[in-house]
């Protein structure tokens, strides 16, 4: 490899990172935004982006993060990168605190931390020919001292990327490119600083079937050949299995499986990665009418996450203490209501009331009700019929004057545990509570706890 | 094998159903300023009560603008020709209040980005109030709200939430939203073009198990456009391929994956990357440019068993299995008619 002509910290060199060794370590990484405000609020909550992720990358390898939109993928890949700050927690790279960077700092780093973006229509400047996109990293890091200089280097980089002869391309705008050639472009501009750890976020989702093999198998053979280390975030589990040499799998801002991508892929142990898996369409027509057993619903709001285990609002095995709470019951009455004729609906609501009065708590659920005993008499009947599990978490229904009172047990929010040779956050293995965790159910011994999400619950 | 492999086309009496949709030759042209693009070129296929089509292709290969030729929901300038018969009714050349009827009573369309969709001004149940009212103007509001209730929560959305607005559900209810608008007339025929790409895998799965639900509950038509062979896979009962607006291959989906006959379907086909894969593959080049398309097959350029009669003759749908066609001369059949002009409008012609 070329020998570095760079302004960036010495430091840098003086720490060799043998292949397979850690070349990033993540310690318990939080990205939070503030949202809210606003001009006429007084309130301010937090999105808990990435909320307390730690893991390495090694040396030489491709590491997948793998999840739904809102789960903190990108924005973990854009932390590492500094490219969203870090609220707390460690990113260490060559003797470097990443996360502890002012941007002045970090900005001679970016030419060794890369990024490859989804879109390549959003990500090339239209009014830029393609040798002044793929060059001008190479200007901005004062890496040539000449446009001849230049010129030579992004036709290396074109050729190696698969777009040859370069001459045919230099001259040209993006538009004039096909999709599969402009992010061809885009990873050219990407490595052409000789960067050792390459952020591709979804590179292949924007293009056509028919090209994203060339395109994975062109990242594939330049890692080898210039010695990259990647994190490859998708949301496309087929590829990941193709790709990655390790993973983890992500549900609202935290890891939920890890390790092995081929140990995940043969025997997944978490409910999450097993359903992502089985959803996956596959070109098989045999597979037609089988039983997906699909999770309910939707990724939550990040920001309110579902206390215990951030999952089992939605999951298909969620059982006594994955972190049943008030509002969850709520969820399943309306969710019940989409199953039953009008009817029912009409004498279940004028039972229940508003669901919006209802009072819920992460320990219980208070409905005022005018019939407080046909009420309870109703939950109890349905409740252990009702879509969700809820139920499974309930320990009493009561009546409590002009409320009925449902209250729940306690439900911890999972540590992460090594199971079948990789690392797991989930209680069908063991209930451990993880330390610092949002916990759901009534407060158990002190201190321990972060009251983060209490200030924020519904009806509160 | 064919009874087995359609299933749609005969009543458990043996007496045979008529397709709900025949399309025939039908042909979209867009004006540019290079000349007539060809977007969609002679395309005829049929459509079963209960069936579901999928429809795949590549990018640019006139998939959306047949499933929008069809209801000739296209921009102006655009011209339309041929012939879509919707249970025994010319629907091309009609006058625009009968097409407008049409559309969303008869046909109903499903679109990729929900949000766009909707009206963010107006709540969920005044959207169905309109849409009902609209075609059947002396339904009640109160009948018109009941509909929609019923509709919604066939799709999963509480009752409670009705008169929600759409920026108040996720992306996937809003999805399920627009579905409860497509089926809330009984439409005879679903055009869903792409309903899941702005979707994660979970959600994906779950509209396509409500998709593939109303197909059979009500026996409507499904034509769904999709680029994701998974899909069609798992949820269609036949398959089209369309390459450069043409059908090239068509046919029940287990026999055309199992033996993809045109080279198109065969790349197509081996490029997927699934769980399964232990090898990459893609197709070399891209479709061609539909002002000037190549002379004679279309995909004859990128086509790794191209021989010389692929750059003279044009090829034409010939059966090559049970109920099961594909447009290649690698099969006898496909230059029948080797006579129809292989010289087709050229850009300075049809300008």
């Amino acid at each position: 490899m070329r020998r570095d002509r760079t302004n960036a910290p010495g430091v840098l060199d003086d720490v060799e990172v043998a292949p397979g060794e850690p070349l990033i370590e993540v310690e318990d990484l939080h990205t939070h935004f503030e949202v809210g405000g606003g001009l006429f609020s007084s309130s301010h909550a937090s999105v808990r982006a990435v909320d307390g992720v730690s893991f390495d990358i090694r040396r030489g390898e491709i590491f997948g993060l793998v999840g739904e939109s809102g789960s903190g993928k990108t924005t973990l890949g854009r932390t590492l990168l500094g490219l969203a700050p870090a609220t707390s927690g460690a990113i260490r790279y060559r003797g470097l605190d990443l996360a502890t960077l002012t941007e002045p700092e970090f900005r001679p780093l970016r030419r060794r931390l890369s990024m490859v973006f989804q879109d390549p229509n959003a990500s090339l400047n239209p009014a830029m020919t393609i040798v002044q996109s793929v060059g001008h990293p190479l200007r901005i890091h004062g890496l040539t001292h000449n446009r001849a200089e230049t010129r030579e280097r992004v036709i290396d980089m074109l050729e190696r990327c698969g777009l040859a002869p370069a001459e045919r391309f230099l001259d040209t705008y993006p538009e004039d490119l096909s999709g599969g050639q402009k992010q061809r472009v885009v990873i050219a501009r990407s490595l052409i600083t000789e960067p050792d750890f390459v952020v591709a976020d979804e590179p292949v989702a924007a293009l056509d079937m028919s090209v994203r093999a060339k395109v994975l198998e062109l990242m594939m053979d330049l890692k080898d050949d210039l010695g990259l280390t990647y994190l490859y975030i998708t949301h496309d589990l087929a590829s990941g299995k193709f790709v990655c040499d390790r993973m983890a799998i992500m549900y609202l801002g935290q890891m939920v499986e890890w390790g092995d991508a081929s140990r995940i892929y043969d025997d997944p142990q978490h409910p999450y990665t097993r359903a992502l898996l089985e959803a996956v369409p596959l070109p098989d027509p045999a597979r037609r009418g089988r039983d997906k057993h699909l999770p309910h619903g939707e990724i939550p709001d990040a920001l309110e996450p579902p206390r215990g285990c951030r999952f089992h609002p939605r999951c298909p095995v969620a059982f006594e203490p994955c972190g049943w709470e008030g509002r969850d019951l709520v969820d399943a009455i309306e969710d019940r209501w989409t199953k039953v004729d009008e009817d029912t609906f009409e004498r279940e609501l004028s039972l229940v009331g508003d669901l919006a009065d209802a009072k819920v708590t992460r320990a219980e659920a208070r409905f005022p009700a005018a019939e407080a005993d046909a009420l309870r008499r109703w939950l109890e009947e349905i409740g252990p019929a009702l879509p969700a599990k809820v139920f499974r978490g309930v320990e009493s229904v009561e009546q409590d004057g002009h409320e009925v009172v449902v209250r729940f047990g306690y439900g911890p929010e999972p540590a992460p545990q090594d199971i079948a040779g990789h690392t797991v956050a989930c209680h069908l293995h063991g209930v451990v509570p993880r330390e610092g965790g949002i916990h759901a159910g009534p407060v158990r011994g002190s201190g321990s706890e972060t009251g983060s999400g209490s200030a924020r619950e519904r009806g509160v | 094998m064919t009874a087995a492999a359609l299933p749609h086309h005969a009543a458990e009496d043996g007496t045979e159903i008529p397709p709900i949709l025949e399309v025939r030759e039908l042909s979209v042209a867009y004006g540019t300023y290079r000349g007539s693009l060809q977007a969609v070129d002679h395309v005829s296929f049929d459509l079963w009560p209960g069936e579901s089509l999928g429809v795949v292709g590549e990018s640019g290969c006139g998939k959306s603008s047949m499933g929008r030729g069809l209801l000739q929901l296209l921009p102006p300038g655009a011209a339309v020709g041929g012939s879509v018969n919707l249970d025994g009714e010319e629907l091309i050349g009609v006058d625009r209040r009968r097409l407008r009827k049409a559309r969303g009573e008869d046909i109903a369309l499903v679109f990729q980005e929900p949000m766009t969709r909707l009206d963010p001004l107006m709540r969920v149940s005044d959207h169905f109030v309109e849409a009902i009212r609209a075609h059947r103007p002396r339904t009640s509001k109160q009948q018109a709200r009941h509909l929609a209730r019923e509709a919604l929560a066939q799709m999963g959305i509480p009752p409670t939430r009705v008169d929600s607005y759409p920026h108040e559900f996720s992306g996937g209810m809003r999805q399920r939203i627009m579905l409860a608008l497509g089926i809330v007339l009984s439409p005879k025929v679903i055009i869903a073009d792409e309903p899941t790409t702005a979707l994660d895998v979970i959600v994906e799965a779950q509209i396509l198990d409500l998709l593939d639900r109303m197909r059979s509950d009500e026996q409507v038509g499904l034509l769904l456009i999709t680029h994701n062979l998974g899909l069609v896979a798992e949820t269609c009962d036949r398959v089209a391929v369309m390459y450069a607006g043409r059908i090239v291959e068509i046919g029940p989906v287990p026999e055309v994956f199992a033996h993809p006959e045109h080279p198109y379907t065969q790349g197509l086909l081996r490029s997927v990357i699934s769980v399964d894969t232990t090898e990459l593959s893609s197709i070399d080049g891209s479709p061609p440019d539909l002002v000037t398309p190549p002379p004679a097959c279309r995909f004859a350029p990128r086509c790794p068993a191209r021989f010389d009669a692929c750059d003279e003759v044009d090829p034409v749908l010939a059966s090559v299995g049970p109920s099961h066609e594909a447009a290649c001369l690698l099969h006898p059949g496909s230059d029948a008619l080797a006579s129809t002009p292989v010289v087709r409008p050229s850009a300075g012609g049809a300008a």
